[in-house]
């Protein structure tokens, strides 16, 4: 052993905002990746909140399944409001 | 006729203390010695141990590690800056003076050694300076209040990484463990001096100034004793004090540490930068 | 000829690599190939899960860890003159630049990771001399002048270089290029800063900032690389967006910038040969002592060691304490499980 594992780390910016994906570091464990995410990613006060989570415990999906995946939306267009046609004579709707 | 109550000399030194600063007051920056000499005292500290630490730069055990030192040097130095400006003028102080007049204690003068050492004087020198600073936001002197209020919470965070470093090495391996004890045993010496109060430390605390840091030493035996706790390291025999830097007097690592500092400001004694 | 194995240029761009390098491996598949060919064309990211061929994932890899490298050795020439710094303020920024660095070390550690090689194992390759490091680093910081030279000059050179990898194919190198870039803003400025104080100076200043000027101009204009036609792989990296720009085209950019910021400071451009030349809109100038540049590329800089020995040190005599910290780690767990 001579590195410590890899931590990915999300910072929300400003309250009302989602945790976003920052980068990583590298740490020995929970308390101190907080430590290493917050010296390093939040130097320019870029943040309000961090999250920190070990980089192996991310389940991603597999990018040649993106056809499966992503492709049998694209003709689902009745999911979008712009689908559907109401006179204009119609308000708030 | 009605009279008033006599007033009572506790009732005097609780209006004292509460006054608010007002129109009469002089301001802070008129020199007044003792002030000067208390905030010295806290300035020259932040300032030597943040130069102690940015000699870790580019050296560290990790990259994360290197940005974590430097994040509590330059929170130190500036501390230091706001400090010595309040004291005359910071650069002026930190680099014009020589060993006899700078008044930061012992602890924080001493070499890094290695990671371990640095983090148990991190872990002395913090614990006290937050306790201290948390006191200090309450003081008379606006000024000193002000840069307390602000440095209070960066000092808390230098004090909680502090601990968290001491209770993986006191508590990782065989190595770490007996390298941790050699720090805290090269430290231990200098804490009663964080404690001393001399003339010039009681005359700043009767002027509302200053805290007196007896006040807390309790408290801080406690919390050193608890971290170390969970470090799993006995804490250890208290040593004969070595005290003296309030007064001028320091080790022998001052002086080097100050040729370096101060080498172009000394050289170049006309050069502005 | 030996040399032409550490073509091309530095910093950001590769160092050591070979020439022609075989961009389709016998096993790869030409299908995923030209779809991979036409997403890069398409200015599309890829991302770490994609398929890539192997030569870009290798030419990557070995890019964006010496990006890190010269980061972090890059430290240690600045870290030199932190606890000199001649003023508080002087001091609290320079240190703070020089932490960016290691932040920037680190951001781009954690891209090169992403296509499969652990830091680990690139700080290996970095101590046994195996990857190289921008050799502008090899030359020791003499003065004072020497830091804002290098915030001026180095930095100044090095954005330039950087910029345009904010766009770069690869989607993690270009978001970590987008945060150095963003952070990097003030490197420059403040290194302009300091030598315009030296400029104004007294005239041991002046002096300090033009022997500065006269040591790292050269090697600035080093760092982009050898000169276009000695550097074969420029096409195929243009191809792949790992890099945007030619290193001749990026060296004149650099110095029709540079040369009338040096003329404001009163600073005279160590260049016999400089010249304005109206017909192309910019300067021409002196022939790069590339013998020189060969010879620090092989490690003969005069302080390579130094830097190398140093960087060797910090990770060795620190192992204990992330052993340390892991051994306390599993210790932890354990209990928790018990």
């Amino acid at each position: 052993m001579s590195d410590w594992p890899l931590w990915e780390v999300f910072v929300r910016s400003k309250g009302g905002l989602a945790h976003r994906h920052f980068g990583s570091v590298h740490a020995p464990d929970a308390e101190i990746a907080l430590r290493h995410a917050r010296d390093t990613y939040t130097r320019r006060m870029e943040g309000v909140s961090l999250w920190v989570v070990r980089s192996s415990d991310i389940v991603a999906s597999d990018p040649d399944d993106a056809g499966q995946l992503f492709e049998p939306a694209a003709d689902k267009v009745y999911r979008h409001p712009t689908f559907y046609e109401i006179p204009d004579e119609v308000k708030h709707i | 006729m009605p009279s008033l109550p006599p007033i009572r000399p506790e009732d005097v030194a609780v209006a004292e203390k509460t006054r608010p600063h007002g129109a009469f007051d002089p301001p802070s920056d008129a020199h007044d010695p003792v002030r000067a000499g208390y905030l010295m005292r806290l300035g020259d500290d932040a300032l030597i141990l943040g130069q102690r630490l940015s000699e870790w730069c580019g050296h560290a055990p990790s990259v994360e590690v290197d940005l974590s030192l430097a994040n509590v040097a330059l929170d130190l130095i500036g501390q230091a800056t706001l400090l010595l400006n309040e004291a005359g003028d910071a650069d002026t102080l930190a680099f014009k003076r020589d060993v006899l007049d700078f008044r930061n204690c012992w602890l924080v003068e001493q070499p890094n050694g290695d990671f371990a050492r640095t983090m148990v004087r991190q872990l002395l020198f913090s614990t006290w300076q937050h306790m201290l600073y948390q006191r200090l936001t309450a003081s008379r002197d606006e000024a000193l209040a002000g840069i307390a209020a602000k440095a209070v919470k960066e000092v808390a965070y230098h004090r909680e990484l502090a601990a968290e470093w001491v209770i993986r090495l006191g508590d990782g391996t065989e190595e770490s463990t007996k390298r941790t004890l050699d720090g805290l045993a090269w430290c231990w010496r200098f804490v009663p001096e964080l404690f001393e109060v001399d003339a010039e430390v009681e005359a700043a605390v009767s002027a509302g100034i200053a805290v007196d840091p007896r006040d807390f030493e309790a408290e801080y035996r406690a919390e050193i004793t608890r971290a170390l706790g969970e470090a799993g390291l006995p804490v250890p025999d208290d040593q004969r004090p070595i005290l003296g830097g309030r007064r001028g007097h320091h080790s022998e690592h001052l002086g080097h540490l100050l040729a370096i500092m101060q080498y172009l400001p000394r050289t170049y004694p006309d050069a502005k930068w | 000829m030996p040399v032409n194995r550490y073509l091309t240029s530095m910093y950001t761009t590769e160092l050591s690599k070979q020439p022609n390098v075989q961009p389709i491996g016998p096993a790869e598949d030409p299908e995923r190939l030209a779809a991979f060919e036409a997403r890069v064309a398409a200015d599309e990211f890829i991302e770490p899960k994609d398929w890539m061929p192997e030569a870009y994932r290798r030419t990557l890899t070995r890019q964006i860890s010496q990006h890190a490298h010269s980061e972090i050795v890059g430290m240690l020439p600045e870290g030199n003159w932190i606890t000199r710094a001649p003023s508080l303020r002087r001091k609290a920024i320079l240190l703070a630049k020089v932490q960016d660095e290691a932040g920037h070390g680190l951001y781009l550690y954690c891209a090169a990771e992403t296509l499969g090689t652990s830091r680990e194992e690139m700080i290996e390759a970095l101590h046994s001399g195996k990857a190289k490091y921008s050799t502008i680093f090899n030359y020791p910081t003499l003065t004072w002048a020497d830091i804002p030279a290098i915030g001026w000059l180095v930095d100044g050179a090095a954005i330039m270089n950087q910029v345009p990898l904010q766009r770069t194919s690869y989607g993690p190198y270009a978001r970590a290029m987008v945060r150095v870039c963003k952070e990097e803003s003030f490197h420059q400025r403040q290194g302009y800063e300091a030598m315009t104080s030296l400029a104004n100076g007294t005239p041991e200043q002046k002096q300090m900032a033009q022997d500065a000027f006269n040591r790292w101009w050269w090697p600035s204009l080093m760092m982009f690389g050898p000169p276009d036609e000695n550097s074969p792989n420029t096409a195929q990296s243009l191809r792949w967006r790992i890099k945007r720009e030619t290193n001749d085209e990026l060296r004149q950019k650099f110095v029709d910038i540079t040369v009338p910021q040096a003329e404001f400071l009163g600073l005279t451009v160590p260049d016999p040969d400089l010249q304005w030349n109206e017909a192309k809109g910019g300067y021409d100038f002196g022939e790069i002592d590339w013998d020189e540049f060969y010879a620090v590329v092989r490690g003969e800089g005069p302080v390579a060691r130094e830097r190398i020995t140093a960087r060797r040190e910090a990770w060795e005599s620190n192992a204990w304490v992330r052993e340390a910290a892991a051994a306390h780690e599993a210790k932890r767990r354990a209990k928790v499980a018990a």
